[in-house]
């Protein structure tokens, strides 16, 4: 059996991307940090147990926050060629995903509160299938655009009902 | 497969036709049930002023709207469409076009059952998977019922049309195969279905909702009370006996009257045509149709308490079906619980024969077992760890020996999964096989494989490992082989979808083509 190996997907994502997952990232951190700090305030401060409680919580973030933008910059890829969408993404846990253009059904577009502050957008493609959508996290919006504009037209050209 | 069905015989004409007259008598009844709490606070309000009326015109308000759900719906048959309108002040049309119709489901409650009508739910794949927008005719005779069905399906219909047969007696015509029906031995395995647990779970709930909400302590009402002070005056030991021996016959009991109610009758016949029908039920009775090129696969499903005494279920892997739980999901079992070597017969033949269910499976070596056991017991190992600190700063030692008892658990059961690991090819069909509390083998046409997701972890990566997802339009939507060494994922995904992997492969292709 001839070794089968698998190339990753072509292009990145944009550049801010690694801003907008660091800033995404964030409130999360915060509150934890506030409820913690909370607690801590609240209870007796000044014993071993909660001290390295809180450096360990401090500790954790940090790394995140420095470490997770980075490699999921590294990860996060994508490629349409004229007969399947292939997506690479995660960090920690990583994932590919592979459809055939002809069987794709619905393209769409979305930009929440932070992706329209970095001026990215999320695309998602659909098959018949639940359990295959493929996503492709924070694009330039110029690129989305031009990908759901491409696959709109492969799909209206292969027609069926994609099941 | 050849389908070569006449053209269907014409039941229908254009024109806009009403529901069964018989509905004006049920729709009262269903709906009146449905606004029963209402209504009785409208009485209850009421009566506190000493007037009837308002509870009386509540009650009248609801008839009379249930009622004009029958004036107000229209349904209509074409060669290209199926369309229902319906509603009072917001007129609305459903159309569906016939060639995107995958099952007709044939149901009939009890109230349906003593007029003779019955419920048919058109179902199209993609509406089904959102959850609303399936075409619902509430209240056709059971002959227009099951004539609409079989037209809809492109069923062969030896005999006159206009006569029809009853779906619920005996298969109507020559050509139909019985490919299974019940055989009374097998109920000996709903206990072991442990549908029970649910039914006991809302007893329960409802008892508390009435203990909180009506203030009723139903423990000291009536013959409830003599058991609990007969309990109360028991030692421990004999208590604890006494309880569990009550839960296990009521579990199996409940079990065994669930069973009884959805699959007495049951019968799977495959029409001419190709088309299987599963019909069921002892007071509400459905029969659900599945055409033959939707139906891409099936899964064996064997739940630990079943595998133990041999048996399992047969579920359908079909577009256009919904995957529900418990005995009662909708419409698509092929077979109740029986056993094993019966299920696996099944398959084959509804399968046109294909051996695929049956075809030794590669296993996923020994990383992959590595893993499943690790899996298994980290949890209860890290809980031992925390519980034994506890013991150790002063807490009880029986909490250790939980933690303890929770990681022998965790080991049996990742011992059990690693030896369910299993994938293979056999016949143009993927198969795959997994889990311990609910063991699935699943067998599903490579045909109807949309995309594939492959998913690794970080400790996955470290050994070599991966996770494979064939995504589909049917059935529970993606089909997993799970732990399998990334090099032998690749080259299954390559085999069997080979244009798609072509492009994206980091060597030119040494073999194929």
């Amino acid at each position: 059996m001839t070794e089968v190996q698998l190339r990753d997907p072509a292009h990145l994502v944009s550049r801010r991307a690694r801003a907008y997952w660091l800033v995404r990232a964030l409130p999360g951190w915060l509150v934890l940090g506030g409820v913690l700090t909370a607690v801590l305030v609240a209870a007796d401060w000044s014993s071993a147990v909660t001290t390295g409680l809180a450096g360990t919580a401090a500790a954790l973030a940090l790394l995140h926050l420095l470490v997770m933008p980075q490699w999921r910059y590294r990860v996060h890829r994508w490629e349409v060629t004229d007969t399947a969408v292939y997506t690479q993404s995660g960090w920690f846990d990583q994932e590919r995903r592979i459809a055939p253009v002809a069987r794709v059904q619905t393209v769409d577009i979305e930009r929440g509160p932070f992706e329209q502050l970095f001026g990215l957008a999320n695309v998602t493609v659909t098959t018949a299938s639940a359990r295959g959508p493929l996503k492709i996290h924070a694009l330039d919006r110029g690129t989305a655009e031009h990908i759901v504009a491409w696959l709109t037209d492969r799909a209206q050209a292969t027609g069926g009902d994609g099941t | 497969m050849s389908i070569t069905a006449p053209p269907a015989p014409p039941v229908e004409n254009a024109e806009w036709h009403r529901l069964s007259r018989r509905m004006l008598l049920i729709h009262p009844v269903t709906e009146i049930g449905r606004a029963l709490p209402a209504l009785a606070g409208l009485f209850i309000a009421g009566s506190s002023h000493g007037s009837p009326w308002p509870g009386l015109i509540g009650t009248a308000v609801v008839a009379a709207l249930s009622i004009s759900r029958w004036f107000t719906t229209r349904l209509r048959i074409t060669p290209q469409q199926v369309q229902l309108r319906h509603g009072l002040l917001r007129r609305k049309t459903i159309a569906t076009a016939r060639d995107r119709i995958r099952t007709v489901d044939v149901t009939a409650h009890l109230l349906h059952r003593l007029l003779g009508l019955a419920r048919v739910v058109v179902g199209t794949g993609s509406n089904d998977r959102r959850g609303g927008g399936r075409l619902v005719l509430d209240g056709l005779t059971l002959d227009a019922a099951t004539r609409l069905r079989d037209d809809l399906l492109h069923r062969v219909v030896a005999e006159d049309s206009t006569i029809g047969h009853p779906a619920a007696d005996e298969p109507s015509a020559a050509e139909d195969v019985v490919l299974a029906r019940l055989d009374t031995r097998w109920i000996r395995y709903a206990p072991f279905t442990l549908s029970g647990v649910v039914t006991g779970l809302v007893i329960w709930g409802f008892y508390w909702r009435v203990a909180g909400e009506g203030g009723v302590d139903l423990a000291k009402v009536g013959p409830l009370r003599t058991v609990v002070q007969a309990l109360r005056d028991m030692p421990t030991g004999q208590r604890i006996t006494v309880v569990t021996l009550g839960l296990v016959i009521f579990v199996a009991v409940t079990s065994t009257i669930g069973y009884v109610l959805a699959f007495w009758n049951f019968r799977l016949l495959r029409h001419a045509g190709g088309t299987l029908q599963v019909t069921r039920g002892l007071i509400t009775s459905r029969a659900t149709s599945i055409e033959r090129r939707r139906l891409v696969g099936a899964t064996i499903s064997e739940p630990l308490p079943l595998r133990a005494v041999g048996a399992a279920r047969v579920v359908a892997v079909a577009t256009g079906l919904r995957t529900g739980r418990g005995a009662e999901r909708g419409g698509e079992v092929l077979l109740p619980p029986a056993p094993l070597p019966v299920s696996l017969a099944l398959v084959q033949r509804v399968l046109d024969g294909s051996t695929a269910v049956t075809a030794p499976l590669l296993a996923h070596g020994p990383a992959a077992r590595r893993r499943r056991l690790m899996r298994g017991v980290l949890p209860g190992a890290l809980l031992s760890v925390v519980l034994a600190v506890v013991w150790a700063l002063g807490g009880p030692a029986w909490l250790v020996v939980i933690g303890l008892g929770l990681m022998v658990i965790g080991l049996a059961l990742g011992i059990d999964r690693a030896a369910a690991l299993g994938h293979g090819r056999a016949g143009g069909y993927l198969i795959t096989r997994g889990g311990s509390l609910v063991r699935r083998r699943s067998v599903l046409d490579e045909q109807a494989i949309i995309g594939w997701n492959l998913r690794s972890t970080f400790f996955q990566r470290r050994l070599g490992l991966a996770s494979l997802e064939a995504t589909t339009a049917a059935g529970r939507q993606g089909y997993h082989v799970t732990d399998v060494p990334a090099g032998e994922a690749l080259a299954m995904v390559e085999s069997i979808s080979p244009d798609l992997l072509r492009p994206f492969r980091t060597a030119p292709p040494a073999t194929s083509r």
